[in-house]
């Protein structure tokens, strides 16, 4: 079953099991009670899809998030790295993939009419999308910008050079979203 | 005795080519569908194409250098990949976008796997770059879907009626034959007709109306002629998202006048 688990092979999952059964009582006895507690209680929040242990997860219930901004992201991962950074302080949309003709993703498949209904009843005055600038992930923002035209401010994360990134190592397509992205300095 | 020299060149060839579609392949690695100019629709696949080094690469539109090899002709084989230019500035607007996913989605859709379609190749490159630039550019994508069926063998013949076989008043399309229809010639049947964009046959001034009543006319064919020998499947949704964003834009600009 080890062997099942992403970026493990037969061998690494061997050696993962034969290490847990050596260091049984510090490391195998807490992680089983661990994986049993989350196997119990973990859950996709019903109004964000976040994974929480209530049926609304903590960040929907702070009244403090509750801010008028909502960040759109393709998945719960794209919400911890943004939590990670701890600069927003609103609230979060997981669709939950992107739209890609190839798999057969329409915007059925996704919690795209979920965005619509909350951006009308959470009173949202900002939706923040914060997907991969890959093309599928712009064809995803484009639809849902298309879809709340008008009711709602729609803006997306800048793209341009990362933090620590050198010019000469950025591919064109980089360079010219930067550039167009220019600023005042 | 010795051995007699093999013909490696089909199971190890370099070429430039647009990338059509990816797929993740296991955990680490994707399978890459490519239009190359001598080999047409190939596939492959790219070791650590998932990779933060890779992936940014496999943009749908991108060209790349492409150097495929295999054991042997038929089997799916390995691309190593280099960027040569990426078309994400096209990322940046609804229609660009639009245009540049129905494009790659068509051609992923209808092009037969390993048969070269040179000419259509260089339309295709064509119709990339000129995406987003000047005002012409859904005349050109239109003119594109034209080429597109023609390369494949079911072009469409708009230059005589198809009933009088006279050149002028030609206002429809024949749904069943692709053929033109003079006002005269269609006769009772004209509700049944599709309607001859001026679009189409390089008339008129290339409008957005025009644009789209001629994606109707070449929507209608695609459907028709590869839909059933693809399993019935409906042609790709980014083509359909095209056509409505321009039919949107029209509207709008409808509503505002």
């Amino acid at each position: 079953m080890m062997a099942r688990l992403p970026g493990l092979g037969p061998r690494s999952a061997r050696r993962a099991v034969l290490f847990l059964i050596k260091k049984r009582s510090i490391l195998l006895g807490p992680l089983a009670d661990a994986m049993r507690q989350v196997a119990d209680t973990a859950r996709e929040c019903l109004n964000c899809g976040n994974i929480g242990t209530t049926d609304i997860c903590e960040i929907c219930r702070s009244e403090k998030r509750g801010n008028g901004e909502l960040c759109v992201v393709e998945d719960v991962a794209d919400l911890w790295a943004m939590e990670r950074s701890g600069v927003f302080k609103g609230r979060y949309h997981v669709l939950g993939g992107t739209l890609s003709a190839l798999d057969a993703v329409g915007p059925d498949e996704l919690r795209i009419p979920k965005l619509v209904d909350r951006v009308k009843s959470e009173e949202i005055q900002e939706v923040i999308l914060a997907l991969n600038a890959t093309v599928d992930g712009q064809t995803t923002a484009h639809y849902i910008a298309e879809q709340l035209e008008g009711g709602v401010r729609v803006t997306s994360l800048a793209q341009g050079v990362p933090i620590g990134g050198e010019l000469d190592y950025l591919d064109d397509g980089t360079i010219s979203a930067a550039l167009r992205a220019r600023k005042s300095v | 005795m010795a051995e007699p020299l093999r013909d490696t060149s089909a199971m190890d060839w370099r070429e430039e080519g647009v990338l059509l579609a990816v797929r993740k392949h296991g955990e680490t690695s994707a399978i890459i569908d490519v239009f190359t100019e001598s080999r047409g629709r190939h596939a492959g696949v790219v070791r650590g194409g998932t990779s933060r080094k890779i992936a940014p690469i496999l943009q749908p539109g991108a060209q790349l250098d492409l150097a495929w090899r295999a054991r042997l002709e038929e089997h799916l084989g390995a691309f190593a990949v280099e960027p040569l230019r990426s078309r994400a500035d096209l990322m940046g607007a609804r229609d660009t976008l639009a245009a540049l996913n129905a494009v790659t989605s068509l051609l992923a859709f209808v092009l037969p796997e390993r048969e070269a379609h040179p000419t259509l190749y260089q339309r295709t490159l064509s119709v990339l770059d000129m995406i987003g630039d000047g005002d012409f550019w859904k005349l050109g994508y239109l003119r594109w879907e034209l080429a597109l069926l023609d390369d494949l063998g079911f072009g469409l013949d708009l230059g005589r009626c198809a009933v009088t076989d006279r050149s002028d008043n030609l206002v429809f399309v024949s749904p069943k034959s692709g053929r033109a229809v003079s006002r005269a010639g269609a006769g009772q049947w004209a509700d049944r007709m599709l309607p001859l964009s001026p679009a189409l046959v390089g008339q008129g001034e290339g409008s957005d109306a025009d644009v789209l009543e001629g994606l109707t006319v070449t929507g209608h064919f695609l459907g028709q002629h590869f839909a059933p020998t693809l399993g019935d499947r409906p042609l790709p949704a980014a083509r359909q998202r095209f056509v409505d964003l321009i039919a949107r834009g029209l509207r709008r600009e409808g509503g505002g006048q």
